[in-house]
């Protein structure tokens, strides 16, 4: 019998180190086998999207980092190249003040629209973003009439006359309203009106023409600017329609409801191409005889009746959501119908629309596009008319439409990004 | 809306039309009629003012004129002679072709991408996150540009298939890739291949009932009975036995390379398809995302109890969690559906000869009946889209009805 | 107008263009400018530069009429057109007269409404195939695949051309000249079809034109001319005998060089002294100034000089004059006498 007492030769006394884990198991060769190679079906996935992101970076990259910025035309591209892939990127170069601003606006006033952009920023933020300080939303008050005013120009008593009217009309619904919304609503709008009624006559005839800003007329403006011009008025004037649509479709007075369903549903029914027909081609005859109404404004008002019917649906929807017991309590107050959608209601069901709003916004900047279609100069208009159809640039598809694509990807990914946030923001209270 | 049980007594006085409840809203609907009829009044009268300006008439008799122009595709006998509503029709036959194929490959695209990009696999996830994002925030216009321009410069022109030497040649001898559209061979229908066809279905009709026989199998004994491959079987096996049976009625017609073009065979125009892949795939994104936000209001202790179950994770995905995530998919789906339809208008930037195209296009140059041409389109859009609503509205109501 | 100035501010000011009224001649004074409807980019004909500054055959008529009537060949505003939108933009006002190569036909005319005052392009529809095609007859086509620039008469002549020739084709239409210029080079059709003039000017445009021919088939006949709105007389006096002057310019060698010194004192030719206003009355009858048609023919030369700087031989699209040379030298340009 062996004395297996004295054969423990060995009695750890210190703990061993722990021994780094095997090399499957760590650091980017785990996150591999975790996240890309997990199984053979996996494995298989991975590669071929693997192979597809070669395939497109492969196409992709030589294509913009050989690009010619230099140029007077497509032949001196392909001159420069010499056979090479490589896009040619002296079409923006030579093009982007069309591409953004139109085909004639006066290059000297780019700064305006330039300016008015920038200010977007500052009008948009106090909407968008509930932490500033709420006197922040005076600028957004005071934004379209700015705006206005730099983009179109000519004589600054157009917009002062139109802002005077506004804070008046606000003022009077502010002391009537006391008594009678209905009351405070039609004085404010009936002040408004005699105001730039009467400073209509006051203007001196001719002022536009020596004013601080030259004027530009709207048919001038195309490019990007068109497209954002187009979408911020149209979806900041559906807004308030969209509110009163959903209102009216939730009536219990059966002509106003039975308004509201046909208009909505007529509206969400037919592709907007066909009201930019409408627009066009149509639009002209409704109006008097004497009267000629500019392409632009018929444009605003048709893209601002689609995004208002789409708008009125997602309102429908958040004042749907909100709880029955809201209403009756704004009821048991002793509130009247617009006091209680005021007060109780909208803030409520705007607040849940809100996200809703965003992507209906979203879609319809997009969807501003289609006035290429009715020879406007928007960005598509201006890449697929005028300069397309140049003997210089003639051939270059990829690096126009690829331009295109990205302004609008930034803004759109921007926005989208930003929608989110905000569903994040605002779902915290129900967690 | 406050309700007085007991109304005061007294006579009627004006100031009541305003301020009691129950003359309010008739007061309000009477003013919105006056001021509705008004507009009504003031925009037609504008109208028969400015056509009688103009010397102009509202007329449709220009639809049974020939319209004098030829349609590169369509689905009914079509010539230049035949009628400007004929040409219509045309039209609304293609918008319709166009819209249902796109709507089922969109599904398709959605359902993989929206499936996908909640993989476990990094890559492949992203990878789909990047496809949903930069087909939703890029204008729908622009990819059918893109996507026809592509078709047009990256394949073949017919003329490459030409010579001693090709530069492009045809798949197995019967499918021709080019840039004027994909040529596939068309079957000829011999006499007796009714036979043939009715085989067909019968065996459909076998399948169905062999599947739910395995199902009722299932549930009764617990048995799982193998069903893929006797359906596979089920689908081919007869049909080609009764093809030899009958002496081969139904042959194909293969496209062949003759003169400008490629003659014979089916032909899918490059409109079309550069069309239909632009809606599908720009759809897609969107019902990538109308799945995913389905997927993810399943709860996961739907597919946790399922996972306990033994079930595998492609078997979770369609038995457990899709069918509980389509009632949250289905309603978006539809309106999806509903702007692929709206959105085929936009085929006039590739030269397909939708709808939009004819009656709203060539028909209202050559006519110049603008008016006339808008509205009837607009009228073809709507009661397509309330048809769809209408479909819709069935099919929410039949859900709410199961949920209670 | 007082009233306007309200409008602006209720309608986002100065939007709500002017009120046409039914003297269009009176609008277009009022205004200060000229409204004129072009196309929305064709070489040689309407396109505008890399500034903004639109120049072309049918941009120079434009501008001959505005000279003529504001006496500034820069009061005009151009507003690009498609072959959809342009009679709705004529007929509702938007634009006083339209100069878009478009077709003098029967029915644009009588059903339509217009009023076409003369022909400033005689054209044809022609075809244009590839070289290594082979095709040296448009009786050759049969079969072939067609791009089309819709919206225009063109669809209807080519229908009937091959409808008549007992031919099949397949047509694709397509919306802007530079997208079926793009099918045609890539090979989705065998052959492209438009005006000959506008197939000049696309093949000017491409990399290698030698490759490409014109067939010899003339299809159609193509009177191309500007129009205005049935019913104001006056104004479409105006268009057409500015265009008149432009042509009787050429006829009588009165060039933008020396319109000056003929126009400084009364010359030897009395229809010279007629035409630019140094003798008759010719321009009160209009209602415009004495020396309205030199204004017009100094805004861009004579009818000739605008064709030979537009679309002549020595431009990128290089037509000859063809039809479109002076009847006294064997064409169809004729101008009725000034008296």
């Amino acid at each position: 019998m062996t004395d297996t007492s004295q054969s423990v030769a060995f009695v750890r006394t210190a703990t061993i180190p722990p021994s780094p884990p095997p090399a499957m198991e760590t650091g980017a060769v785990k996150w591999m086998r975790e996240n890309l190679f997990s199984s053979i079906p996996y494995s298989i996935l991975t590669l071929v999207s693997l192979y597809v992101i070669f395939v497109i970076l492969s196409g992709v990259l030589p294509w913009i980092f050989n690009g010619v910025w230099n140029a007077s035309n497509l032949a001196e591209c392909r001159e420069i190249l010499d056979g090479a892939t490589g896009a040619c990127f002296a079409v923006l170069k030579e093009r982007w003040p069309q591409l953004i601003f139109g085909l004639s606006y006066p290059a000297e006033e780019y700064w305006r629209p330039g300016l008015a952009f920038l200010l977007l920023f500052f009008a948009a933020a106090p909407v968008m973003f509930f932490d500033l300080p709420r006197k922040m939303l005076i600028i957004t008050l005071l934004y379209p009439f700015i705006a206005y005013w730099l983009l179109w120009g000519g004589t600054i008593f157009v917009p002062i006359l139109a802002l005077v009217g506004v804070v008046a009309g606000y003022m009077v619904y502010q002391r009537l309203v006391a008594g009678s919304f209905a009351a405070g609503f039609f004085g404010g709008v009936a002040t408004a009106f005699v105001i730039w009624y009467i400073g209509g006559l006051l203007i001196p005839e001719g002022a536009s023409e020596n004013a601080l800003l030259v004027p530009v007329a709207s048919r001038d403006m195309g490019g990007f600017m068109l497209n954002m011009m187009l979408g911020v008025t149209c979806v900041s004037l559906s807004i308030p329609i969209g509110i009163v649509l959903a209102l009216g479709r939730q009536s219990s007075m059966p002509l106003i409801k039975w308004i509201c369903v046909v208009f909505i549903e007529f509206i969400r029914g037919v592709p907007l191409i066909t009201l930019l027909f409408v627009a066009s081609v149509m639009l002209a005859y409704f109006f008097p005889p004497e009267s000629s109404v500019d392409l632009f404004l018929r444009v605003v008002i048709m893209i601002t009746m689609f995004s208002a019917a789409y708008i009125a649906e997602v309102i429908r929807g958040g004042l749907a959501a909100l709880p029955k017991g809201q209403y009756e309590a704004a009821d048991s107050l002793g509130l009247d119908y617009p006091q209680a959608m005021r007060l109780i209601i909208l803030p409520q069901a705007l607040k849940i629309s809100i996200p809703g709003i965003v992507n209906i916004a979203v879609g319809l900047f997009k969807d501003t596009v289609l006035v290429s279609v009715i020879s406007m100069f928007d960005i598509l208009g201006m890449i697929r008319g005028p300069i397309l159809s140049t003997t210089a640039w003639n051939g270059v598809y990829w690096e126009l439409l690829g331009f295109a694509s990205l302004l609008f990807f930034v803004t759109c990914y921007g926005i989208s990004q930003y929608s989110q946030w905000l569903e994040r923001r605002l779902a915290t209270d129900h967690r | 809306m406050s309700t007085i049980t007991d109304p005061p007594e007294g006579s009627f006085r004006l100031s009541m039309l305003i301020n009691d409840t129950r003359y309010r809203s008739m007061t309000f609907q009477a003013i919105a009629a006056i001021v509705l009829a008004l507009s009504f009044w003031y925009l037609g009268n504008n109208l028969i003012q400015n056509l009688r300006q103009a010397g102009l008439n509202i007329s449709y008799s220009f639809l049974g004129s020939p319209a004098g122009y030829d349609i590169n595709q369509s689905l009914i006998e079509y010539d230049s002679q035949s009628s400007h509503s004929r040409a219509a029709i045309v039209g609304i036959l293609n918008t319709l072709l166009v819209a249902f194929m796109a709507c089922i490959t969109a599904t398709v695209f959605g359902v993989l991408a929206g499936v996908l990009r909640l993989s476990k696999n990094w890559l492949v996830s992203k990878l789909m996150a990047v496809y949903v994002e930069i087909f939703r925030n890029i204008p729908v216009l622009i990819w059918i540009i893109i996507i026809f321009t592509i078709m047009t410069a990256v394949m073949p022109a017919p003329r490459a298939f030409r010579g001693d030497d090709p530069a492009a040649s045809m798949l197995f001898n019967a499918f021709a890739v080019t840039n004027r559209g994909i040529y596939i061979p068309a079957p000829v229908w011999g006499p007796g291949s009714i036979v043939v066809v009715l085989t067909f279905i019968a065996s459909i009709v076998g399948i169905f009932f062999f599947r739910r026989y395995a199902t009722k199998m299932l549930f009764d004994t617990g048995r799982l009975l193998p069903t893929f491959w006797p359906s596979v079987g089920l689908f081919f096996i007869p049909t080609i036995l009764m093809h030899f049976i009958m002496g081969q009625p139904v042959s194909l017609d293969y496209p062949v390379l003759g003169g400008f073009n490629f003659s014979g065979g089916l032909q899918l125009g490059a409109p079309l398809i550069a069309l239909w892949f632009a809606l599908s795939i720009y759809t897609g994104a969107f019902i990538a995302e109308n799945v995913r936000a389905g997927i993810q209001a399943v709860s996961k202790g739907q597919s946790e109890a399922a996972g306990a179950l033994g079930l595998r994770p492609g078997r979770i995905m369609s038995l457990v969690v899709l069918p509980q995530a389509l009632r949250v998919i289905i309603p978006p789906l539809i309106s999806q559906y509903l702007n692929i339809t709206k959105n085929s208008s936009l085929a006039i930037a590739v030269g397909y000869a939708d709808v939009t195209a004819t009656l709203g296009g060539i028909t209202l140059n050559q006519t110049g009946r603008a008016i006339e041409c808008v509205l009837l389109l607009m009228l073809f859009y709507l009661t397509i889209s309330l048809t769809i609503s209408a479909v819709m509205n069935v099919y929410n109501n039949s859900v709410k009805l199961k949920e209670r | 107008m007082k009233t306007s100035v309200f409008f602006g501010a209720l309608t986002v000011a100065g939007m709500a263009a002017g009120m046409a009224s039914a003297a269009t001649l009176d609008d277009v004074k009022a205004r200060g400018t000229l409204n004129c409807g072009v196309s929305t980019g064709l070489v040689g004909f309407a396109s505008p530069d890399a500034n903004g500054v639109w120049t072309g055959f049918d941009v120079g008529l434009c501008r001959a009429v505005a000279a003529a009537v504001l006496g500034d060949s820069d009061a005009v505003e151009f507003i690009p057109t498609t072959g959809k939108t342009r009679f709705t933009a004529l007929a509702s006002g938007e634009i006083d007269m339209l100069a878009r190569n478009t077709t003098w036909t029967f029915s644009r005319d009588v059903d339509l409404k217009f009023e076409f005052v003369g022909t400033n392009y005689y054209d044809g529809q022609g075809f244009m195939a590839p070289r290594e095609l082979g095709v040296s007859s448009a009786l050759e086509l049969d079969g072939a695949t067609v791009c089309i620039q819709t919206g225009t008469t063109t669809e209807l002549n080519l229908a009937d051309f091959f409808r008549s020739n007992n031919m099949s084709y397949e047509p694709v239409p397509i919306e802007t000249n530079a997208e079926a210029q793009q099918q045609y080079l890539a090979g989705a059709c065998d052959v492209f079809t438009t005006d000959a003039s506008g197939l000049a000017a696309t093949r000017a445009s491409f990399e290698v034109p030698g490759d490409h021919v014109l067939l010899p088939e003339i299809v159609s006949k193509e009177p191309l001319g500007p129009l205005v709105r049935h019913g104001d007389s006056d104004w479409g006096d105006i268009v057409r005998w500015t265009l008149n002057a432009l042509i009787t310019a050429e006829e009588l060698d009165v060039t933008s060089a020396n319109i000056e010194e003929l126009a400084a004192s009364p010359t030897d030719n009395p229809e010279i002294n007629r035409l630019l206003g140094t003798e008759g009355e010719l321009g009160a009858m209009l209602g415009l100034d004495a020396d309205w048609a030199m204004k017009a023919i100094a805004a861009g030369g004579n009818y000739g000089e605008l064709f030979e700087k537009n679309i002549g031989e020595n431009t990128p699209i290089g037509l000859a004059r063809g039809l479109n040379a002076q009847w006294t030298e064997g064409g169809l340009i004729y101008s009725p006498p000034f008296r």
